[in-house]
């Protein structure tokens, strides 16, 4: 059963220089308690599909077209004050960098307890589920009278984690939530992340660089390229049948312990959104790259059960 | 214990500012040409033996360091010493008289500066319309290079002369009865429950301080303004929102993040205003410090612009103690 459907999503941001394509008809499905990874450069648009997912698509960016349906309603349709109660609580966030997320002038408690007497927890059941929830990932309790610069990275991420888990949303978008981190707490930040999504059956949309963090922990994959999905599949069947060149680029830079030699990057730059290549957007650093491609917007090919894939390889 | 702690030890280091600041004073009065003997009597042309006796009486005979350590000493004990021209006036009564009326000029100004530049930049900032923004940032520009004379005077035309709500000048219109306890008058009708000296007092400061609020509420506007613009477009904004907090609620705590450079910013105001308020208190008769200052310049009246200037450097140093300690008040981030 589908928790969010996001049915074709057109996003673009109006900046002064031109007009940025940043998501371009990308559809998915999100089961309940699954772990979707979205992975791409920077740049590929994954960061504004996250936000997209939320509604709140910063200006001058707009969503042009799409649907975003999270529990049969498209949010996308919701007014202002219906899309504020369902933030936080039904769809919640967890950002890249818990340094910059939380105010750094207020106390833990205080930011946590205004979250959720915005959705209408009256402020004795607040103060238990402050205490629940930053149990739950694994903070003591004096964490709620300290101020996020008395608080460890690993530990202020956690504070954002509990408060997006708090009010038991269908859906959590966690935006590179890792990347800030050293090595040892990212491992540790991720572990919490599985432990949730088994114990409170929240679906999960991981927005990472990591493809090998996606195919570690996700339950399916999606690789975004210039705003568009190039493929789309389970993580084994994804790891075992890589057919988007572009997929394949990724994995080969992935350095590996008992590979002597060096891990291959992709040659070229991510494209300019504000001017995408005609016909396949990756063409330009595709080394399969066909007359076809230059012109041609390759279709979402479904090459086996449930993969998809966006290439002409595969037409 | 922190605050207490870091509070003294940022109060002690004043001294030093103060002896630095005297110090450069005192070198600089004595290398500018002319001094106060020739200054007070208006010619060149007196006799020599004349001069040196005048010196001598002035102790500006003795050498540098003499005078230098001579006055520093008796300052410290708490004489300010007598004026140069207008002989055996002690300077400590003329500071007493004028500096309170500089204190309540200078605050009001800051308080209707605060209230319009402030008000106004968040106005802006809550407007989502870029044309307001726009406008409110060109306003501040505007206020901010008004000529402050040609200000006053209109406010006094529109109050005074077509109105006749309020006074074109002086502190109070009622005085001799009136005790004053500091000096600053509004305070005092109030410390001794005088509601219509209030009244009258308030009625005297409004034009000065407005006028003089009103060209630095600019940068205040502007100020305001733009930190607010950048801290709404900030990732923690971003994240307040993703939590479903209502837009209002946001908006305050961005604005506690534009009270940090709105106090740097209302120190060093403060401090300007303390010397730099001379065409505010010209224009409307106000007997202030910086108009006294300017006067004792001219006549080179080196004990009376000593005492002025260690009287300024202890105030900016307390300005910017105060600042330390708003910060730590504002910042918990601020160690102390």
């Amino acid at each position: 059963m589908e928790v969010l459907t996001v049915n074709d999503l057109w996003v673009k941001y109006y900046t002064i220089s031109g007009i940025v394509s940043a998501v371009s008809g990308v559809s998915f499905k999100l089961r309940k308690s699954e772990m979707l990874a979205i992975v791409g450069e920077s740049g590929s648009g994954k960061s504004t599909l996250g936000l997209a997912l939320l509604n709140m698509v910063p200006k001058p960016g707009r969503i042009e077209r799409g649907e975003v349906i999270l529990d049969g309603v498209n949010i996308l349709k919701s007014s202002p004050r219906e899309i504020m109660k369902i933030r936080g609580s039904r769809i919640s966030m967890v950002f890249q960098d818990p340094f910059t997320t939380l105010d750094p002038l207020r106390k833990i408690v205080d930011q946590f307890e205004e979250f959720l007497i915005e959705h209408g927890v009256d402020k004795t059941r607040a103060r238990s589920i402050i205490k629940e929830y930053l149990e739950a990932v694994g903070l003591p309790e004096r964490v709620m009278y300290s101020y996020p610069h008395q608080l460890s990275g690993g530990q202020k991420q956690r504070v954002s984690i509990a408060m997006a888990i708090a009010l038991n949303p269908q859906v959590v978008v966690a935006d590179e939530p890792t990347t800030a981190l050293d090595v040892i707490v990212q491992k540790q930040i991720m572990d919490l992340v599985d432990s949730i999504k088994e114990k409170y059956k929240s679906s999960i949309v991981l927005i990472t660089h990591d493809l090998a963090l996606a195919l570690e922990r996700a339950d399916t994959v999606m690789v975004m390229y210039g705003g568009n999905i190039m493929e789309y599949a389970g993580k084994t069947e994804l790891y075992g049948n890589m057919k988007h060149p572009y997929t394949r680029g990724l994995f080969e830079a992935l350095p590996r312990i008992l590979q002597k030699t060096l891990p291959k990057s992709l040659p070229g730059n991510p494209p300019d959104l504000r001017y995408p290549p005609p016909g396949c957007v990756f063409h330009p650093r595709c080394e399969f790259a066909m007359e076809k491609c230059k012109s041609e917007k390759p279709p979402l090919i479904e090459v086996s059960k449930d993969h998809i894939v966006a290439c002409h390889l595969y037409g | 214990m922190g605050l207490l702690r870091y509070t003294a030890i940022r109060a002690l280091m004043i001294i030093p500012t103060v002896l630095i600041l005297y110090t450069l004073v005192f070198i600089v009065l004595r290398v500018l040409p002319g001094n106060p003997v020739l200054a007070a009597l208006g010619t060149k042309n007196i006799p020599e033996e004349q001069l040196q006796a005048l010196m001598r009486e002035l102790g500006l005979d003795k050498p540098l360091y003499v005078q230098y350590f001579d006055y520093l000493v008796n300052f410290i004990k708490g004489d300010m010493g007598k004026s140069m021209i207008i002989r055996g006036r002690p300077i400590a009564s003329d500071i007493v008289d004028k500096l309170p009326a500089t204190l309540e000029l200078s605050i009001w100004s800051i308080i209707f500066s605060l209230i319009i530049g402030v008000g106004l930049g968040y106005l802006g900032a809550r407007a989502r319309s870029d044309r307001v923004k726009a406008i409110i940032r060109l306003t501040g520009s505007i206020v901010f290079v008004i000529f402050i004379p040609a200000l006053g005077l209109s406010l006094q035309l529109l109050f005074s002369k077509y109105l006749g709500l309020l006074p074109t000048g002086g502190r109070l219109s009622t005085t001799g009865y009136f005790k004053p306890i500091t000096g600053i008058y509004t305070l005092d009708a109030l410390l001794r429950l005088d509601i219509p000296v209030f009244i009258d007092a308030l009625k005297h400061i409004v034009l000065p301080a407005l006028t003089l609020g009103l060209v630095i509420s600019g940068p205040y506007m502007r100020l305001t303004l733009n930190n607010m613009e950048e801290i709404m477009e900030s990732k923690m904004i971003e994240a307040y929102r993703a939590r479903g907090v209502r837009d209002s609620k946001i908006l305050r705590h961005a604005f506690r993040h534009v009270l940090v450079p709105v106090t740097t910013y209302t120190g060093l105001q403060f401090s300007l205003l303390m010397g730099g308020a001379v065409l505010t208190e010209t224009t409307f008769n106000w007997p202030g410090i910086g108009t006294y200052l300017v006067d004792k310049v001219m006549y080179r009246d080196y004990t009376a612009i000593q005492a002025v200037i260690i009287i300024f450097a202890i105030i900016v140093g307390l300005t910017s103690l105060i600042v330390d300690i708003l910060y730590a008040l504002i910042d918990p981030r601020v160690r102390y």
